[in-house]
């Protein structure tokens, strides 16, 4: 059952288009997983969906109520943890939890119950009645977490919820979010980890650039990528002539698809062999009669990093490297802020 | 602002719980406070000090300068507190904390607006009324009953006026420097340009016009009335040079004020909360 309904969603920032047109569907009790290099549109979507942010155009329906007209009771409905964490560092943990459940009127033996219950889910005992100016980024992330379950929300929305967490508070974190998906809750989780969302997400989008590029769960993605993925280089930096060419043998070759000319890696080529036969032999004998050498040869099972790369020609972590720079965060931070 | 759809009591749920953390905020970091009563304590001893010899009859209707001066700093002292209302606000809106209260399913985004106006008006009277007393041990005075009434009420009336204009600025200006730069800017011209540390006679004509239109000087007025006769709302408080104003339209026109910056205020704060 879709409980989620995204339609032609759109939002501008002055002169940068941040979402174009997109749309997607989240079913109820299921963990939905956003991925998405940084500046890619992941957080305009979330700031969207906890009603921060009013897009330009496009609609979105939470349990069929439209969060355009009525965000009042969608954010009943929701919780929300940013990515940036903002606690009062004067506030102990649990004056904190006190004062966010009196946000959302709840009475005091409810509030009461659900702080005791989240202090001892998320493993605050030792430090909940300390100064919140005084927690490590693992613990501001557990207090902000409890925070923003308190009021048991149908759908609880996660923007990064693990950049910079200790293992242990990783843990916790994805131990409490299997729980609550295992209870009926929706999650949406907002990550550019792709290990995280392929370990937790039931589904997901991968957006760039404000679009959807893919959409599924994780092995139905991977799975559309056929076989093995290999990485070829012949040598440590090619050119694109010289990659171009191989491409072209490569094409040749039966069983070999997808082919990828990387140029963030040097030009190297990435592409997929088919499971079924062993083509490896095939692709030396046919390189070595164009007078070309291997250089280096990787060859993996398809991971969602392929799925991005299939879809954009980079990975992930190079459109994480080409955004280095590009964004002025303090000028993004001024235009959301209310 | 939601004004049909919310609930009395979740409203009041609301309000408590958002000025309840600005007080806890204030007990755990009281230098606002102290810093809030020093100040003007300093300017009365300093100010009563250097005009202690100024001879008799030097001031009207006053006994000694300190006796002048009480009501100028009283009003300093609420004025103060108040244009630094916005402060908390502002830094809710940068440091995001903001958003934790937007994303909650509030009855009212108006308990944000008045959990600050609650928070400055009891945290300005507080400070108001330890310069009162200092003021009262050092001889300058204290008025009788009517006249407390009147103290107070001018200063509800100056607080709220003032308090709205600061939380406009908080939604208006990009951050804390630059609301900061706008208070030190504002905050000693308008004290000066008012008649709260001289009347208007000691002025030059283009001051004593300044001053007699300023907010501040229509609240200093009416409490230097109090402190200095027995209150009576019809005697003139101000010879301005555009004519003379009793208490009664002092605090009138200080009401005025405060319900039109009450109104001009909304529609941004609802473009900003909503």
């Amino acid at each position: 059952m879709n409980y989620i309904q995204i339609t032609d969603l759109s939002k501008s920032y002055s002169d940068i288009q941040a979402l174009k047109d997109l749309s997607m569907k989240i079913n109820a009790g299921t963990l939905f997983g956003i991925l998405g290099p940084n500046g890619a549109g992941k957080s305009t979507l979330i700031k969207i969906l906890a009603t921060l942010v009013e897009p330009d155009g496009g609609e979105v329906f939470v349990n069929n109520i439209n969060l355009i007209k009525n965000p009042r009771k969608i954010r009943e409905l929701i919780g929300y943890v940013a990515q940036d964490i903002a606690l009062d560092k004067i506030l102990t943990g649990r004056e904190l939890l006190d004062f966010q459940s009196d946000l959302y009127h709840m009475n005091k033996k409810e509030k009461y119950e659900r702080i005791k219950l989240l202090i001892n889910q998320l493993e605050m005992n030792d430090w909940i009645d300390r100064k919140c100016g005084t927690y490590s980024g693992g613990m501001k992330r557990r207090i902000d977490l409890a925070a923003g379950l308190l009021h048991l929300p149908k759908v609880l929305i996660l923007d990064e919820p693990t950049v910079g967490l200790d293992i242990e508070s990783r843990n916790i974190i994805w131990h409490l979010l299997k729980d609550l998906k295992n209870d009926g809750m929706t999650i949406i989780l907002s990550s550019h980890y792709l290990d995280e969302i392929d370990k937790l997400a039931d589904s997901l989008v991968i957006i760039d650039d404000g679009k959807v590029i893919a959409q599924g769960t994780p092995a139905q993605l991977k799975n559309k990528l056929g076989g093995d993925r290999i990485t070829l280089k012949v040598r440590e930096f090619s050119t694109h002539e010289e990659s171009k060419k191989i491409s072209e043998i490569l094409s040749s070759i039966n069983g070999i698809s997808q082919i990828i000319i990387n140029k963030a890696q040097g030009y190297s080529i990435n592409f997929v062999v088919d499971k079924e036969k062993d083509l490896l032999t095939k692709l030396k004998v046919e390189l070595a009669f164009s007078k070309f050498e291997i250089f280096s040869l990787a060859q993996s099972q398809p991971s969602l990093d392929d799925v991005y790369l299939q879809a954009t020609g980079k990975t992930l972590l190079d459109a994480e490297i080409s955004m280095t720079g590009k964004r002025d965060l303090k000028k993004e931070s001024k235009q959301s802020m209310r | 602002m939601e004004l049909k759809q919310y609930n009395l009591f979740f409203l009041y749920q609301e309000t408590v719980a958002l000025t309840k953390r600005l007080f806890i905020q204030l007990k755990r970091r009281p230098s606002t406070l102290l810093a809030g009563i020093l100040q003007p304590i300093i300017w009365l001893f300093l100010f009563g000090a250097l005009f202690s010899k100024a001879p008799e009859g030097f001031l009207p209707g006053v006994d000694s300068y300190g006796n002048f001066l009480g009501a100028g700093l009283i009003v300093f002292t609420a004025f103060s507190g108040a244009l630094n209302s916005g402060l908390p606000l502002m830094f809710d809106r940068e440091f995001g904390f903001l958003n934790r209260l937007l994303v909650a399913p509030l009855a009212s985004r108006l308990s944000i607006v008045l959990s600050s106006f609650f928070y400055i008006t009891i945290l300005s009277f507080v400070q108001s009324i330890v310069i009162m007393i200092v003021s009262f041990v050092l001889g300058y005075g204290w008025p009788d009953f009517y006249g407390l009434g009147i103290v107070f009420t001018t200063l509800i009336l100056l607080v709220l006026f003032v308090t709205s204009i600061s939380l406009c600025l908080a939604f208006v200006l990009p951050g804390h420097i630059e609301l900061i730069a706008l208070i030190f800017v504002i905050n000693l011209p308008l004290l000066f340009a008012s008649t709260a540390l001289a009347p208007i006679s000691f002025m030059p004509n283009w001051l004593g016009w300044l001053a007699s239109l300023n907010p501040l000087t229509f609240a200093i007025e009416p409490i230097r009335i109090a402190y200095t006769q027995t209150m009576n709302l019809d005697v003139v408080a101000l010879h301005a040079p555009y004519g003379d104003l009793t208490c009664k339209s002092c605090i009138s026109i200080l009401f005025s004020l405060t319900v039109f910056s009450l109104i001009i205020i909304r529609p941004l704060l609802n473009r900003k909360l909503n």
